[in-house]
């Protein structure tokens, strides 16, 4: 039990995907500028990261091992997560409107997000078991989520923010992004 | 060897089949019903999704539509002929997109209105603007110095003998250039409105005489001009109520400064005898008293008179007056 709270604190925090590992920099600084969207975004990440953490690591141990061409592990995975990413969204579509429209166009935008692909490779690559795969893909999910509404909230108050011409946008965005990368390093000396 | 390649190809491909079925499936099986209305009006659409109907794109502008929460004319940048095509396939007539043009409230070329000083810094009217309000000596003229040009991103505007000029052709009424301009000497006017004040000057008009040769001098000559008391003149500036002006240019004529602005066209009204029915409706409408003619008798138009404000072609029961 300690073992998978330790995977999960590390996941979040330790090795932040975002902000530790730099995966999924895209709608890090894409979908950021408020924190309601932020956090529909870090929403569907969760979602589809645990599902793919699951899907993935059944193929992998099921199929890939079994026939011993581990080596096709990314092609595979991307396959996996595009339709699986698909599949999820054509359910949500119909079983709940109210949640498809409260995802809305991130959904589709996750398919390609190298973040779920990177929680993916590296379940394998830490030769996890099924449980502590997921444990892995959710502390992941939630850590993206965490890093991209901290730093929205930081977006929404540089909107105001007196910053210099030159700086204005995403210049003031990359340097606030990388204070904030910083600061998450300081987690590094974390131990149980 | 043989092993080597069928194995991938085979569970690869095969993983692609079981993925590729169930897709299919589901697409299927979970296939939501859309309006088909929307697909239609989301083709219609510019696709620019560019938000100006203050829906997040065109797909939640055409579900906007469908439900009846905007009108078919919604769609700011598709103008008339997409709001035409979306009003074709919701079945309902479309009410014209009325466009708005920008207008300059200044006529005081350097010739016409004087300077208080030299102005030799940036050129940009905010910076000068700030020298103690530019170097006009009238403190509600247009600097001339470009400031609207710069913000205009459609070329609609240039500077002409100290004044900016607009091309009406150019102008997509973006508003850039009036939250530009450090006089707010630039205004949004309907192109229905094709009269209107090239003046803004609220002083009175002794010391408008002194600095400018074209400002308004508060008359009132276009006042008693308009036969639909559409003009008057407050804070000792003509200005134009659009929702009684018709354009029949009275006020223009009588302006002796020549700074109102009226429609360029000269347009009369004309009636289709046949169906004229001798009602005397447009007869007892006109202000100009160019309509001849008795009861139960086909009219005719004074064209000498007649200022083409379009009055009687409103009021006519058989709709058989033309503007042209």
């Amino acid at each position: 039990m300690s073992e998978l709270l330790i995977i999960a604190v590390g996941a979040i925090l330790i090795e932040n995907f975002v902000l530790v590992k730099f995966l999924g920099i895209c709608p890090f600084l894409g979908v950021s500028k408020k924190v309601e969207t932020a956090l529909g975004m870090g929403m569907a990440v969760t979602f589809v990261m645990v599902i793919a953490s699951l899907i993935t690591w059944l193929i992998q141990t099921f199929i890939l091992k079994h026939f011993g061409i581990e080596y096709l592990q990314t092609i595979a995975f991307i396959l996996v997560i595009a339709s699986l990413v698909q599949f999820v969204e054509m359910v949500v579509q119909k079983t709940s409107p109210t949640l498809y429209q409260a995802l809305g166009v991130y959904l589709p935008l996750i398919t390609t997000n190298c973040a779920v692909l990177g929680v993916a490779l590296l379940n394998i690559q830490k030769e996890f078991n099924l449980i502590q795969a997921l444990v892995y893909g959710a502390g992941a999910a939630v850590g993206f989520t965490l890093a991209i509404v901290l730093f929205a909230g930081v977006r929404e108050r540089l909107e105001y923010a007196n910053v210099p011409k030159s700086l204005r946008g995403f210049p003031i965005a990359l340097i606030t992004a990388a204070l904030l990368s910083i600061a998450f390093l300081g987690f590094q000396g974390l131990t149980f | 060897m043989l092993n080597q390649i069928l194995v991938p190809v085979v569970s690869l491909g095969g993983l692609g089949l079981v993925f590729g079925s169930l897709l299919a499936y589901a697409s299927h099986k979970f296939a939501v019903e859309v309006d088909e209305r929307v697909e239609k009006i989301i083709e219609a659409l510019p696709a620019a999704n560019c938000g100006a109907c203050g829906y997040a794109g065109c797909a939640a502008f055409a579900a906007g539509v469908v439900a009846g929460d905007v009108p078919a004319n919604g769609c700011p940048v598709g103008g008339n002929a997409v709001a035409s095509e979306i009003a074709n396939i919701m079945g309902v007539t479309a009410a014209d997109v009325s466009k708005s043009i920008a207008r300059m409230l200044c006529n005081g070329t350097c010739e016409e209105a004087k300077d208080r000083y030299e102005y030799f810094g940036v050129s940009d009217c905010v910076a000068a603007a700030k020298l103690g309000g530019g170097q006009k000596a009238c403190q509600y003229g247009c600097l001339g110095l470009g400031t609207c040009v710069k913000a205009c991103q459609f070329d609609a505007i240039t500077i002409k003998d100290g004044i900016a000029v607009i091309n009406e052709q150019k102008c997509t009424a973006c508003e850039k250039c009036l939250t530009a301009c450090p006089k707010q000497v630039i205004a949004l006017i309907s192109e229905k409105n094709q009269t209107w004040v090239m003046c803004k000057s609220k002083d009175n008009a002794k010391e408008v005489r002194g600095v400018c040769t074209t400002g308004c001098i508060a008359c009132k000559l276009c006042e008693k001009a308009c036969k639909f008391d559409a003009v008057h003149v407050e804070n000792n500036v003509a200005t134009v109520d659009y929702k009684k002006c018709v354009n029949c240019n009275q006020c223009v004529i009588k302006c002796p400064k020549k700074i109102i602005r009226g429609k360029t066209r000269n347009e009369k009204a004309f009636i289709e005898e046949e169906a004229c029915i001798g009602c005397t409706i447009c007869k007892k409408q006109c202000k100009f008293d160019a309509v001849e003619g008795e009861l139960k008798t086909k009219h005719r138009i004074i064209n000498e008179k007649c200022v083409g404000c379009g009055v009687c072609a409103q009021k006519c029961p058989k709709k058989c007056i033309e503007i042209k």
